[in-house]
């Protein structure tokens, strides 16, 4: 018989998929149902945020960091201030931190009920979506008490946090942390041992430790392929080093591995903001050095310094001294990184976002490839992609 | 970090590991790195664009050494310069704990030799640089655009491309489908410049009213 060259076809997945997770446009190569070759096409997501940041001053660019990740936003603006504070050698009050530490660890807990949800949605399970959309619902509320909005929080500010949190809040934040196990609960007896999504999810996307280093991953995607790595134990800012948690560490490196990790991970973020809630102390939240935090708007009525500093602040805005750092933190999804280069003046010379993500999203050629097309979805999911990140 | 250069300074030899770090590094890049200093904790090595494949090996592979990953690569647009273009590659070692920051400087119109062979993750970065600068990498396996649009012409994150770009899209409704036109502005783009013009002031004078300004103050 004649020797056949079947040619492979070429499918096209997205840009609007309910799998892709955003706009993402994925080109296969197939040999029957087996990928060959995955082409992720990105960047219908682009807003050209790093363009923008350098028109603007450093306090105006802090929004912008909301919208990379949007369901994280305060663990992005932690970079940001983070690396501002370094750069201009300021101290955070302790309350400030404590509250930074307590809203990132709610942020940690937002992104992967959404992860983990839509990825059981993506391999078949409706429920979670479910239940876990609820959960959500409750924490965005603590975002909104604390700052005024659901999502864009932009909170963090260098020097502490905007305003302090309201009498009540801390009790509520309290009484839903008794509440949440349950859901954990109740969610991990619907997947964990869930024989389909089992099936989906053991020994599919498997990543090895060199392959996970060489291709940057970060994260619950490191940690999923057995390396201890968590920048919040490594290189602890703020109050990380005085909070008592544990990292969850992967066997597999598969999506179940990355799973049960995030899962673990949600059970530890709430260890975290317990401890947070039981030991906040009291005290200011922004730093006092109003050339770069504004002053009371009660003070502001009285002092004419006080009013020259709003005014300065909120149209020059401060100076950074010249040089270069990067500076990274723990976000939910990996190592999220800014590394900022200044030249003396009120703008930023240049801000380049180190997403997590665009590492996840340039891996998924070397991880499909060989899979089958509905793995394909199951490896997405499990990487957890978020292109308000990725396209920047 | 204070006191270790305390400590220096008296002549007792105890460095602290970022610095002896940085020796070591200096040490077995002998030949290929040209400079390099500790700025916030983080090595950074200046290295000639050429030998930024050779660097990268060494230091992913020297067991003192360990940067196993490459955590970001980016450039930085210096449009005054006669090499205007920093390519920033970032580096991790886990098991020292340590940042690496590895500079090297390429003139418009040079190739970077691709890293892609040392770390997967270079791929996508390398891609972009190339979309958002116009850094050509040679050796790079399909260095085609990444975050523009398709059939987009500059290279956005240089210094020179306008934040508003030049073209903007839209649905067209005779031609029923999406067309690229030339940005139009109801108003004149304003990028408002708050420097303060009281700071500095003398140095605009310059010449002989910085001069007589003194006197006058004096008086």
């Amino acid at each position: 018989m004649a020797e056949m060259q079947i040619k492979p076809i070429t499918m096209n997945f997205g840009p609007q998929h309910p799998a892709a997770h955003g706009v993402l446009r994925l080109v296969l190569e197939m040999d029957g149902e087996v990928i060959e070759r995955a082409d992720p096409h990105i960047g219908l997501l682009h807003r050209g945020t790093e363009k923008l940041i350098e028109h603007k001053t450093y306090l105006q660019a802090l929004p912008y960091f909301d919208r990379l990740d949007y369901v994280s936003p305060m663990n992005q603006e932690h970079a940001w201030a983070l690396s501002i504070e370094k750069a201009l050698g300021i101290k955070v009050p302790r309350r400030a931190q404590y509250i930074r530490v307590l809203y990132c660890e709610i942020g940690r807990i937002l992104n992967h009920l959404l992860n983990l949800t839509t990825f059981a949605i993506d391999v078949g399970a409706m429920t979670p979506l479910l239940w876990g959309f609820e959960e959500r619902e409750h924490l965005m509320g603590f975002y909104e008490r604390a700052c005024g909005a659901r999502l864009h929080a932009a909170y963090f500010r260098p020097g502490g946090v905007h305003q302090d949190l309201p009498d009540d809040l801390l009790r509520d934040i309290n009484n839903w942390t008794k509440t949440f196990p349950a859901f954990i609960q109740d969610m991990e007896t619907l997947l964990s041992e869930n024989r389909i999504f089992k099936q989906r999810t053991v020994d599919i996307g498997v990543i090895s430790e060199e392959d996970a280093l060489s291709l940057g991953m970060t994260g619950p995607c490191l940690r999923g392929s057995g390396v201890a790595w968590d920048l919040r134990k490594n290189q602890p800012y703020d109050v990380y080093d005085e909070m008592d948690f544990d990292i969850p560490i992967g066997k597999t490196g598969d999506c179940y591995a990355r799973y049960l990790i995030r899962v673990e991970e949600m059970r530890q973020s709430l260890r975290i903001i317990e401890q947070a809630i039981a030991n906040m102390p009291s005290g200011p939240v922004m730093a006092p050095d109003h050339k770069v935090t504004p002053p009371q708007r009660g003070e502001m009525k009285q002092s004419m310094e006080a009013l020259i500093h709003h005014f300065k602040l909120y149209t020059e805005g401060f100076h950074v001294p010249e040089g270069e750092s990067y500076t990274a933190v723990e976000a939910p999804k990996g190592e999220f990184g800014v590394f900022l280069v200044s030249d003396g003046t009120n703008k930023p010379y240049r801000c380049k976002i180190r997403a997590p993500g665009f590492y996840f999203m340039a891996a998924v050629d070397h991880l499909s490839r060989g899979h089958m097309l509905a793995d394909s979805v199951a490896i997405i999911g499990s990487l957890d992609i978020v292109f308000g990140e990725i396209d920047r | 970090m204070n006191e270790n250069d305390l400590i220096d300074e008296a002549g007792i030899a105890s460095e602290s590991p970022l610095q002896i770090m940085a020796d070591h590094l200096r040490e077995i890049g002998q030949g290929i790195v040209l400079s390099s200093g500790i700025i916030h904790g983080e090595i950074e090595l200046q290295v000639n664009a050429g030998n930024v494949v050779q660097l990268l090996m060494l230091v992913r592979d020297d067991r003192q050494a360990a940067f196993t990953q490459l955590i970001d690569l980016t450039a930085v647009d210096y449009p005054e310069r006669k090499n205007r273009f920093d390519v920033v590659y970032q580096m991790l070692s886990m098991s020292n704990n340590m940042r690496l920051r590895i500079v090297a400087t390429v003139s418009e119109g040079q190739t970077v030799p691709s890293v892609t062979g040392v770390f997967m993750a270079a791929n996508w970065a390398e891609r972009e640089v190339w979309d958002m600068f116009g850094i050509f990498f040679s050796g790079h396996p399909d260095l085609r655009r990444l975050l523009t649009d398709y059939g987009f012409e500059g290279h956005p994150l240089r210094k020179d491309f306008p934040l508003t770009g030049h073209v903007e899209v839209r649905y067209d409704d005779t031609q029923r489908r999406v067309i690229n036109e030339p940005v139009h502005l109801v108003q004149e783009f304003r990028d408002f410049d708050f420097l303060s013009p009281w700071e500095g002031m003398h140095n605009e004078l310059g010449g002989s009213a910085a001069k007589a300004d003194p006197d006058k103050t004096a008086k």
